[in-house]
């Protein structure tokens, strides 16, 4: 093969391979959520950063040999990305890693490594294609980092409108033959001779992207769609998808789908057909058969969520999670005034509405129903009406709670904050009611009865038990919040509604130890205790000593469904093979584990094959540990930036994807910036004066965003990405610099310590892409953005000794010294 | 099956078998040595793990006839080929369709909680691989087993046939309506997942049977449900904790 004009770089081509290999990243976060649960999402961060660290320390080692072959070294990186994007990932998914069984069996870690390892493939090939492309054309970096960042941009925001049309699995083909068109452009821009390698080269990405090369996703056969499938007649009846999730409905003919948390034994009558709705082949919703006649829904008055309809009359209800209608079928059954229903996912409403019209009678365009197609927390923020009830629906799977499964899910529904959203859109007298699972010991309800004294007490009520009420049936707890104290004569309606249906009162005003705990009896009366405790005033006391973390989740620590104690870890370790397993969430430690690849492979891909090629070069005494410091400080504070960024977007943007997306594509794009500016304007910066500026926005960020966001929340979606982008992009900007400043140092100082750079650089991202979301369950998102700000102090304080006298030198410049 | 599809199965087939081998090299290789002695081994650690969770499941000692059942039913025949070497560890196994066999210590419990007699007849919903019908088998006259997955039911009935338990029927049904034909049950095991405890099976326990729920997803039980119908047809519930734990510390 013969190149023509190789002098200038393939600018089209490494646009469409950076918008491919992040598209990818993205697309690996939904397509895992799939096929096993979304813990990945921080993996495929991690196995990103991994991608570039490895080239990075590859080319540095290999530069020698790649000298002269660019042309081909591209090419190949470039097809090899286009077709291991699909392969790696077919391999991967056939991978038998079982998550739920990481404690019983050693195998597992194994496993996750392997399916580490063949992700990281695609990652590498990628970033090859990026850093050959850096060190070949160094006089014309600022083209090709231009291009580089422009496609990756494009690619985080095409990914998401993609997801819109195909389903994944098509998508992944899509990103697969994107590859291989990188390659073909390359061939093109570049005159290669003969010309029909083009042409192969794009028929090769016309056929990936076709259906020839269609594939199924296998999806863990512990989910719950997998097991629905498995039953006698039951078939897959539609399954649409978007950026939101995958929803396939299933019908279950000869045995029919009976949705019904906490039914009460003795409820009369028979369930309705349903169709069940599985989110991402997993936590169950239901379509039910209505036809308008109320009466058939008399079993949705027998469960404990129907409480409040007994304390309200004709109310205004507000439904958060609508989902399939089952919370709005109970409401209309107990003839509400109006119905107002919440449904983030728009084709949950589209099923009801139009593709199962017939079937579910149509429920939200019913009179008296109004639709919303909107995020819970951003409705009721930028709602005024008010209402008689708030009713939050039981939204996870039984089975995924019950398993710590959400451990490590942000849920914005269920923090003080959002608890003190939903009291204010309440009207004199109105209810906020909240169900959620049991688990035994009890570790959900008690959290949320905490969250609702605290949401109370910041409105100023001295004394919140005055408020309260809780009930319990055999598998889910019912929380009402009043925004009055509860009268005598609603005390006695709740007694009426427990006896009636045999369920356990929890808490009510006045409630003594010998009515709790009499129909579904716990080993003690553990529920009732610990509201009684958690209304004393040492309340504080008791939520450390408990076992489990109920303190109430918060905004900055949005984790829920997180409740393992480092503390209780010991204990229930021991305890694991004596029943004591399913204490343990499991979600958490997958993130351990997951960690611990992270450490391990970054250190087998990055450090280790520096350290055996390590050449000897002249030494400058105390040098060799600062720029270790300075790269580990300066890596791991921009990923936790980062990830803390992501976080905190996702309330304002309401969901984990658009966050990920918008928030990756502005830093890469700001950073980037920024570390050109930084190499072309070299006087006018210093160190210490980035750092000042980075640790100032950081801090300016942390006290007014909250604030920013809760006035901008209306703003329709379309508004609120290209400004989420303007917000990131001062502190990107300046965050883009310090790297390529300590490099300039390095240059001029120690050149043999340039891949060392890297390296250690590239590690430090890639674990502490988890490690962020390590410190945030324990101590918030705050802390990890404090944590930042001293590291990013920490890496000017151990350079301060060595000012940039050489100036900055850019990514080109630098590869080139190394190569001297 | 498209191409890829195919392409990927091959692929993954051969690479698999390459980093088994890799696998099984760390992993335990353990000889599968005399079941009949991890058998007893096995029945040694249950009694202990009973001990220490006494306080919690109300006795320190599970019934001796269950224990000498649980000594005689062999787990290796009610696991995949492949995972018979770890039969007898004290842990739940995958069985294919989504499902496991159950942690034998809260099978050997649950059988105890029912308080099988001879002459009982009793129904499982939720058969799996056929494990927990054979140990209640030896102890009551007759077991009815419903299994939600044909192929399971199959499976089973087939495996219970051969290893000779003739007291036990196996079809392949809903489980929400029961067995109303052989009903009422003096005891009820439900394994299957549910929203809500079916109130057609509690219809069919017998006053002063027992209904046993473990509760939990594929490979937790984290709690058992235990339902009884007293003679007068009222219903107690009562869940039992089956691990030595309680959260609260301190003068709790």
């Amino acid at each position: 093969m013969q190149t023509g004009v190789a002098l200038k770089p393939p600018l089209f081509s490494i646009a469409l391979i950076s918008a491919a290999a992040l598209a990818y990243e993205i697309l690996l976060m939904r397509l895992f959520s799939i096929i096993q649960w979304h813990h990945f999402a921080y993996m495929m961060i991690s196995l990103a950063l991994l991608g570039y660290g490895a080239s990075g320390t590859f080319l540095a080692l290999f530069q020698r040999k790649l000298e002269g072959r660019f042309f081909e070294a591209y090419l190949f990186n470039a097809v090899m990305f286009g077709v291991t994007a699909v392969l790696c990932f077919l391999l991967a998914q056939a991978v038998p890693f079982n998550a739920l069984e990481v404690l019983w069996d050693p195998q597992q870690p194994f496993w996750l490594m392997l399916i580490f390892l063949l992700l990281f493939i695609p990652f590498f090939c990628a970033a090859n294609c990026i850093c050959l492309a850096f060190s070949n054309y160094s006089a014309q970096l600022h083209r090709v980092y231009c291009f580089d960042l422009l496609g990756a941009g494009c690619g985080a925001a095409a990914i998401i409108g993609l997801l819109f049309i195909v389903p994944p699995a098509t998508a992944l083909q899509a990103v697969g033959a994107l590859g291989l068109l990188s390659a073909a452009v390359a061939c093109w821009e570049c005159r290669v001779q003969p010309h029909w390698s083009v042409l192969i080269l794009v028929l090769a990405a016309v056929i990936m992207a076709s259906p020839v090369a269609g594939f199924s996703l296998q999806i863990s056969q512990f989910k719950g769609l997998s097991q629905a499938l498995r039953v006698l007649n039951a078939e897959q009846v539609d399954q649409r998808s978007s950026p939101l999730g995958q929803l396939t409905t299933i019908r279950s003919p000869s045995i029919p789908f009976r949705h019904t948390p906490g039914l009460s034994l003795n409820a009369p009558g028979s369930i309705p057909v349903q169709l069940a709705v599985f989110t991402d082949a997993d936590s169950l919703g239901v379509l039910t058969r209505f036809d308008g006649d109320l009466d058939k829904l008399a079993y949705l008055d027998y469960q404990s969520s129907a409480l409040p309809y007994h304390l309200l009359d004709k109310p205004a209800v507000l439904v958060l999670g609508a989902g399939g209608g089952a919370d709005v079928l109970q409401s209309l059954y107990h003839e509400p005034s109006h119905v107002h229903a919440v449904e983030l996912n728009p084709q949950f409403v589209e099923l009801v509405n139009e593709e199962f019209a017939d079937f579910t009678g149509a429920i939200y365009r019913l009179p008296g129903v109004t639709v919303h197609k909107a995020e819970a927390r951003g409705y009721v923020a930028g709602s005024s009406a008010a209402y008689d009830l708030v009713q939050v629906a039981l939204l996870d799977s039984f089975g995924a709670s019950s398993a710590g499964l959400y451990a490590l899910s942000e849920n914005y529904l269920y923090t003080a904050e959002a608890f003190a959203a939903y009291l204010q859109r309440l009207k004199p007298g109105g209810i906020l009611s909240i169900t959620r699972w049991t688990r035994s010991p009890p570790r959900d309800g008690l959290k949320i009865f905490a969250t609702a004294i605290e949401a109370l007490e910041q409105q100023g009520i001295a004394d919140p038990g005055r408020y309260l009420a809780m009930i319990r049936s055999w598998n889910t707890t019912t929380l009402l919040v009043k925004n009055e104290p509860l009268s005598a004569p609603a005390i006695e309606s709740i007694k009426t509604f427990c006896q009636q249906r045999w369920f356990d009162l929890v808490y009510f005003p006045g409630i003594t130890n010998g009515e709790a705990n009499r129909y579904n009896q716990l080993p003690a009366a553990w529920y009732f205790d610990a509201a009684m405790r958690l209304l004393k005033p040492d309340r504080a006391a008791f939520m450390d000593d408990y076992k489990f973390n109920i303190r109430p989740a918060t905004d900055d620590r949005p984790y829920f469904s997180h409740f393992l104690k480092l503390r209780t870890l010991p204990e229930l370790l021991s305890l694991r093979e004596q029943g004591g397993m399913p204490l343990l969430e499991w979600g958490y430690l997958v993130l351990i584990a997951t960690l611990l690849t992270a450490l391990l492979a970054s250190f087998l891909l990055v450090l280790l094959p520096l350290w055996l090629r390590r050449k000897s070069g002249p030494r400058v005494p105390g040098l060799h540990w600062r720029i270790m410091a300075y790269f580990a400080a300066i890596g791991t504070a921009f990923m936790f930036v980062e990830i803390a960024f992501i976080q905190k977007f996702i309330l304002f943007l309401h969901h984990p994807l658009y966050a990920v997306s918008v928030v990756l594509c502005a830093f890469l794009v700001f950073a980037g910036l920024g570390s050109l500016v930084s190499a072309r304007w070299r006087k006018h910066v210093s160190l210490p004066g980035v750092v000042g500026g980075i640790c100032t926005l950081s801090l300016l960020y942390i006290l007014f965003l909250p604030g920013l966001f809760e006035f901008l929340v209306q703003l329709p979606g379309g508004f609120k990405i290209p400004l989420s982008a303007l917000v990131i992009a001062p502190l990107a900007f300046l965050m883009g610099m310090p790297f390529p400043m300590g490099l300039g140092i390095v240059s001029e100082r120690l050149p043999s310590w340039i891949p060392w750079a890297w390296g250690i650089n590239g590690c430090a991202s890639v674990v502490s892409a988890i490690l962020a979301t390590l410190v945030a369950i324990h101590l918030g998102f705050v802390f990890v953005v404090f944590l930042a700000i001293l590291l990013y102090l920490l890496a000017a304080l151990v350079l301060r000794k060595y000012p940039d006298n050489a100036g900055i030198a850019t990514r080109g410049e630098i590869l080139a010294k190394s190569k001297e | 099956m498209s191409c890829l599809d195919r392409l990927s199965v091959v692929l993954g087939r051969g690479f698999f078998l390459g980093v088994l081998g890799f696998v099984c090299a760390v992993s335990w290789a353990q000889p599968t040595g005399d079941y009949q002695q991890q058998r007893q081994r096995l029945v040694e650690e249950i009694s202990q793990d009973v001990i220490n969770t006494r306080t919690y499941i109300g006795k320190s000692s599970l019934d001796d006839r269950v224990m000498r059942v649980m000594g005689l039913v062999g787990r290796h025949r009610f696991v995949p080929a492949d995972l018979q070497s770890q039969a007898y560890k004290n842990r739940p196994l995958p069985i294919g369709y989504g499902q496991t066999i159950s942690q034998p210590y809260i099978v050997a419990l649950m059988t105890d909680l029912l308080d099988p007699e001879p002459g009982d007849v009793a129904l499982e919903i939720g058969t799996g691989s056929g494990y927990q019908a054979a140990v209640l088998s030896r102890l009551v006259s007759q077991v009815y087993s419903i299994e939600i997955i044909p192929q399971l039911a199959e499976s089973a009935s087939a495996r219970l046939k051969r290893l000779g338990f003739s007291n036990i029927e196996v079809k392949n049904a809903d489980g929400y309506y029961g067995w109303e034909e052989h009903a009422p049950f003096d005891a009820i095991i439900v394994t299957a997942a549910s929203s809500h405890i079916p109130p057609p099976l509690v219809s069919q326990l017998k006053p002063g049977g027992v209904m046993i729920i473990p509760v939990g997803p594929a490979f937790q039980v984290q709690q058992l449900s235990l339902l009884r119908k007293t003679a007068a047809g009222e219903i107690h519930s009562q869940q039992v904790l089956p691990v030595r734990f309680v959260p609260f510390t301190g003068e709790h």
